[in-house]
């Protein structure tokens, strides 16, 4: 999902309208095929542009999103110590909003746009978040899996062609490494408690362990116009080939933990060097992405609760700065 | 639903500041991304909330967007490349024999 967006309608390329059109699009794929980053003033296909902002918005918002159901939990952590690391977590979550957000802007669309877009319901963001946080358990999985696999899809992002995208990516990239391993820190400590401890461990991944493989978007086959955004290296890496990374480093992981993942076609095939695995619900998928998970409407009316009951917050601060303004000009 | 329509939300958002960030005594300020803010100092405490988190900075500018004139692309030939053959201008370009010492 982070770096997906062959859910929605295809986004038209457009013939070249004139022939200084079609040298300017060579022009640009040269650049594209010699690794030259893109910069927002240079010019670029519209296509390509609308394809990075919907990308990028539907990116940042997923981080923002993603801070709801880690911060049910804030409230119930069990220690001081891992109540300032989850928030620490959140907050970083925001912050990886707010960067991308502010490269997103560089092409044209202002970031009262896009949040306009989440709240109408037009833009996506990852499904994933449609999940509810049952458990102190999820605090880890989340950690561990989600974060896990959105460091995945990342890092192939970071590698991107778009300069401020590829930019905000990598510093994400620093930060995401500490969300992985404070959730995997956690389950260890649950893994060597109590029966109900381990119990409890073993349900959440049990829970995770597929909305988290559904991250990386569609199987490849079902995706078809992500073939452009490769060739533009928007997307560096196949939504199949990300997954199939993801599974390789986890699964060594889960045996650490003495826990099972729920997949009975799990098993690793010698042949092919990776993990087979069993077939993914892309009814389940589908059916959250368009906003029947179990949390979406829980989700977006939190989102428009606080953007509206910040709003007098956001005027009086402008009503100052005017003022204020005002003032020096006197 | 959102109660502003997007053209009121437009009206009323916060300008964009360019933030610049020095990381460590003795080192440039680098660009590092922008934040919304009313004023310049609400522009200087998110710059530090969104950027710096894990000590990135000693020192942050904020300066408004619209404040900045930039190159332009298309420009890149005229501007830059008559720099480009004038290699006399590296010391590379120059022979010095051994005998004379380092230089
Ligand atoms: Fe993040
Ligand atoms: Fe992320
Ligand atoms: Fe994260």
């Amino acid at each position: 999902m982070y770096g997906d967006t062959s859910i929605q309608k295809p986004i038209k390329i457009a013939e070249p309208t004139s022939a200084e059109q079609a040298r300017l699009e060579e022009i640009f794929q040269q650049k594209i095929d010699d690794d030259i980053k893109i910069e927002p003033q240079e010019w670029m296909p519209a296509a390509y542009r609308k394809t990075l902002v919907r990308q990028m918005s539907q990116h940042a918002h997923s981080e923002v999103i993603g801070m709801q159901p880690e911060g049910n939990w804030l409230t119930r952590a069990p220690s001081l110590r891992r109540k300032v690391i989850l928030l620490a977590k959140i907050q970083d979550e925001g912050g990886h909003g707010l960067y991308i957000y502010s490269a997103a802007e560089t092409l044209g669309t202002s970031r009262a746009e896009m949040i306009e877009q989440l709240q109408s319901g037009k833009a996506k963001y990852s499904s994933i978040f449609n999940y509810p946080a049952l458990t102190w358990a999820d605090m880890g999985t989340i950690g561990w899996l989600v974060d896990g696999a959105a460091i995945t899809n990342q890092v192939a992002l970071s590698r991107g062609s778009y300069g401020p995208y590829s930019r905000a990516m990598i510093r994400i990239c620093k930060e995401e490494s500490f969300h992985q391993r404070q959730g995997y820190e956690l389950l260890l400590t649950l893994s060597k408690g109590t029966k109900e401890q381990k119990e409890m461990l073993q349900e959440s991944v049990n829970r995770f362990w597929w909305p988290s493989l559904m991250m990386f978007g569609p199987n490849d086959a079902n995706s078809p116009h992500s073939a452009q955004s490769m060739k533009w290296k928007i997307k560096k890496k196949s939504n199949d080939q990300l997954r199939q990374e993801f599974i390789d480093a986890t699964v060594p992981q889960a045996e650490f933990l003495g826990i099972t993942l729920p997949d009975p076609d799990l098993k690793w095939n010698e042949e092919r060097g990776h993990y087979d695995y069993g077939a993914i619900d892309w009814e389940e998928f589908g059916n959250v992405i368009n906003g029947n998970g179990p949390c979406n409407k829980q989700r977006l009316a939190n989102h428009i609760k606080a953007h509206e009951d910040g709003a007098w917050v956001r005027e009086a601060a402008a009503a100052y700065a005017e003022k204020q303004q005002k003032k020096r000009v006197a | 639903m959102p109660k502003h329509t997007t053209e009121q939300i437009t009206e009323k958002e916060w300008p964009l500041w360019e933030v610049f960030i020095r990381s460590k005594a003795g080192l440039d300020h680098k660009h590092c991304g922008s934040v919304h803010a009313s004023d310049a100092e609400i522009a200087l405490e998110s710059a530090r909330d969104v950027y710096t988190r894990r000590s990135e900075g000693i020192s942050i500018w904020v300066v408004p967007s619209n404040a900045i004139t930039a190159s332009k692309p298309e420009d890149k030939e005229s501007l830059f490349e008559p720099a480009d053959d004038k290699i006399y201008r590296h010391p590379t370009f120059y022979d010095i024999p051994k005998g004379a010492g380092k230089m």
